[in-house]
């Protein structure tokens, strides 16, 4: 009976990896083909029909291209980093709830890979953690730009870290638990975005921070720094990286989800399908801002995390309190 | 209120069918190996041609001249230390919020009283100047 349970357990673990492989690849579709109409542009249309096959043809290139090592980088730390980035952004969905359970032949198979009833916090710990694949590498490449690139990403992800985890604690009291399960749970009668909407913009807000995105992207601002802290990586480390950004871009979308929009709930379609195309609609909306706005100023970056976002949160944390304990 | 149940605790520890701690290190051991996978293929079917040009540090075409490890500008400490302030006290609402029923008025007003201390802190490194960087810094 173990030996079941431990085959659907692979499959299941199979499926979630396999899924978000699947999604992050044609979401790098989704971007380019969608920035390039925002830009009048036609997109990638070589590689099969609408250049659907790209992302496959990206996935073969990164694959066999030379992984260069700059000579004067820290050998070990260049190459574990982009490693740190992609696992952690993969480790994260682990607790993201996908549908109540699965009865097959009389066993339950939980739709979740694992009910952490710490879940809120582990998300936070990884996401923390991935702050050092970006200012590790930065540091490890031995490249000016790579350093301002890793500097700037560590201090901003740290500074939005902050909002994100204070925007959160609305929904911990709301569903009286840490468990993504739990709070999915406790969203049965309505979403929390409707009772919560300055937590759900602060939270959206710091999750675009965190995943280095346009308004945001200063680490990597093409026209200042390069790349910034992937500066000096090629080949599949670099892809590393790229499947790192656009995995965190997915859980930042189920993150949102699951918090404020009633996770995998909604009528008549299977809740699989329900918790991808939220997912996917928060990351159409990063992508649609990412084609709209001009990137931050630095200081101004700072200014909306730690003068606007933080106080903001707090004061939102009292006010909820006082409606709830009345 | 009771409390919540915990998954891990009451489930059998080894048991793949519980969404508990066995299967998030299954999730873990997978993602390694995908990650492993990935970069051994990358070694594999990589083309390997080092020469002195393309081992060199890229910035923007100007050869690199000295270390790259510079030391870092003072503002950059100075968030770290405020995030490891404001951290371990959000790590404090935390603990509140998911108890914050059970608690009521008397723990609001703890918190509250925890919290706007924290504001205040906030206000005072606000007009220390801790949080301007650039432009804003040379106006004032």
């Amino acid at each position: 009976m173990w030996i079941f349970g431990f085959i659907a357990l692979l499959v299941k673990i199979g499926l979630v990896l396999g899924g978000l492989l699947f999604v992050a690849a044609y979401l790098v579709w989704v971007e380019r083909k969608l920035l390039a109409r925002l830009q009048v542009r036609l997109g990638p249309n070589r590689a099969g029909k609408f250049g659907l096959l790209q992302p496959i043809a990206d996935s073969i290139k990164l694959l066999t291209k030379e992984d260069i090592v700059p000579e004067a980088a820290d050998r070990v730390l260049f190459l574990i980093a982009p490693a740190i980035v992609a696992v952690t952004a993969l480790l994260m969905f682990a607790v993201v709830p996908f549908g109540t359970e699965l009865l097959i032949a009389g066993q339950v198979i939980p739709l979740v890979v694992s009910d952490l009833n710490v879940g809120l916090l582990y998300v936070f710990a990884l996401s923390s953690l991935g702050v050092y694949g970006v200012a590790l590498g930065g540091w490890a490449s031995n490249s000016k730009f790579a350093l301002l690139g890793g500097i700037r990403g560590a201090a901003q992800m740290i500074s939005y870290e902050l909002a994100l985890g204070l925007s959160l604690v609305p929904v911990v009291m709301l569903a009286r638990s840490f468990s993504l399960v739990e709070i999915v749970n406790a969203q049965a009668d309505y979403p929390f975005v409707l009772v919560q909407p300055v937590s759900f913009i602060i939270f959206f807000i710091a999750a675009m921070a965190e995943s280095k995105r346009i308004p945001f992207d200063l680490p990597e601002a093409e026209n200042e720094l390069g790349a910034g802290y992937h500066m000096e990586y090629s080949g599949m480390r670099f892809g590393l990286f790229f499947l790192g950004e656009y995995v965190h871009m997915q859980i930042l979308g189920a993150l949102l989800a699951v918090f404020f929009l009633g996770g995998w709930r909604g009528p008549l379609l299977p809740p699989v399908v329900w918790l991808t195309i939220k997912m996917i609609l928060a990351a159409l909306v990063m992508v649609w801002i990412r084609g709209t706005l001009p990137r931050l100023r630095y200081d101004q970056l700072m200014v909306i995390g730690w003068k606007v976002l933080i106080p903001a949160a707090l004061i939102n944390i009292v006010i909820t309190g006082a409606f709830i304990v009345y | 209120m009771p409390m919540q149940p915990l998954p891990m605790a009451e489930a059998n520890a080894l048991s793949p069918w519980q969404p508990g701690v066995f299967s998030l290190s299954i999730y873990f051991a997978a993602v390694l190996v995908l990650t492993i996978v990935l970069l051994a293929l990358a070694t594999w079917l990589g083309e390997r041609r080092p020469s002195v040009e393309k081992l060199r540090a890229y910035e923007s075409g100007i050869i690199p001249t000295g270390t790259a490890r510079l030391r870092l500008p003072v503002p950059f400490f100075m968030v770290a230390i405020f995030f490891l302030i404001f951290d371990v006290e959000g790590a404090y609402i935390f603990s509140w919020a998911v108890a914050c029923y059970d608690l009521g008025w008397k723990g609001w007003s703890q918190i509250s009283f925890f919290i706007a201390v924290l504001i205040l802190g906030l206000i005072y490194i606000w007009r220390k100047g801790g949080l301007e960087w650039g432009p804003t810094f040379k106006k004032r």
